[in-house]
């Protein structure tokens, strides 16, 4: 194993491990970037580049965002020294510690691993695209249809109004288009006066 | 050790975080993120065995993993829509205090 391999994993793990412990929830989305990038890194390290800068654009560019969005929408009022762990939590730890062991002594212990690393593949962006074009072409449509039928669900999941409340708000906006329609005038005082209402 | 057990190694230890904090945390984003993590390590793994298996020039490892991360980015997104309606029905994202399935 080179070193910068045992760099990049080190600050990976730690990053990880700081994005579930810590407890301001913007310094854990902070650490999942950290993670993200460090992995995309250990792509870039094993040859991947188009996988590295995918993950770079997937997921520090978009999902990461994502997570940043939803923590500003979720934020409670509830007091700042709560706990953060399930009541459960030891139990969790165990069992995760336990999976950890079992992965690592089977990893350890496997005797049909290959030990060298082949020569470099020729992973070209063209070769990608080609392969993308040919042998997987189905995949590729089925996942275009999946990601379409995810993102629609996911915004008309996260759009759902109650019906009282987008009929009062349809009341309130009624009275401003009437002053739109009748006098420019009255329209930037009425603007002016309730900017932040509208 | 060799590389590809490093790799595989890094890879567990980052899936068991991954899972200690889905389980532990009580934040349902948390939850969502402890998730992307153990997705990750799985990506890290097949990227690990393309690399270093016997034929690297097929793509197959690296196809799947490209798959792979559409399918994490519309989890993701799904996840943080419903962790956003839940939040505006029971106006808190505390999985242990989310315990009604008809609200």
């Amino acid at each position: 194993m080179s070193l910068p391999f045992i760099i990049i994993a080190v600050v990976t793990l730690f990053a990880a491990a700081a994005a579930m412990s810590l407890r301001n929830l913007v310094h854990c989305a902070l650490s999942l970037i950290v993670a993200l990038a460090g992995l995309a890194a250990l792509y870039l390290a094993l040859d991947a580049q188009f996988v590295g800068f995918a993950q770079i654009l997937v997921y520090v560019g978009a999902v990461a965002i994502l997570i940043v969005f939803a923590v500003l929408l979720t934020r409670s009022d509830a007091p700042p020294n709560q706990v953060i762990l399930s009541p459960g939590w030891g139990v969790g730890i165990v069992v995760s510690a336990v999976v950890f062991a079992a992965l690592g002594w089977a990893v350890l212990n496997s005797t049909g691993l290959p030990r060298e690393m082949p020569p470099a593949p020729v992973a070209t962006v063209k070769n990608i695209g080609d392969l993308l074009m040919t042998q997987y072409v189905l995949p590729l449509e089925v996942i275009g249809l999946l990601l379409t039928a995810a993102l629609i669900g996911a915004v008309i999941i996260a759009m759902k109004e109650d019906p009282q409340k987008s009929s009062s708000s349809r009341r309130e906006s009624a009275p401003s288009e009437k002053i739109e329609r009748t006098d420019p005038a009255l329209r930037d005082c009425y603007e002016d006066g309730n900017g932040g209402h509208i | 050790m060799t590389p590809l057990q490093g790799c595989l190694l890094v890879s567990a230890l980052l899936f068991a975080i991954g899972l200690a904090g889905a389980v532990t945390r009580r934040n349902a984003i948390l939850a969502l993120v402890g998730i992307e993590l153990m997705l990750n390590a799985a990506n890290l793994n097949f990227i690990a065995f393309w690399r270093y298996g016997p034929n690297p020039e097929a793509l197959s490892g690296m196809m799947v993993v490209i798959f792979s991360i559409a399918i994490a980015a519309a989890e993701a997104a799904v996840g943080l829509a419903l962790i956003i309606a839940i939040y505006r029905h029971f106006r808190t994202v505390n999985l242990d205090e989310i315990n009604k399935l008809k609200g």
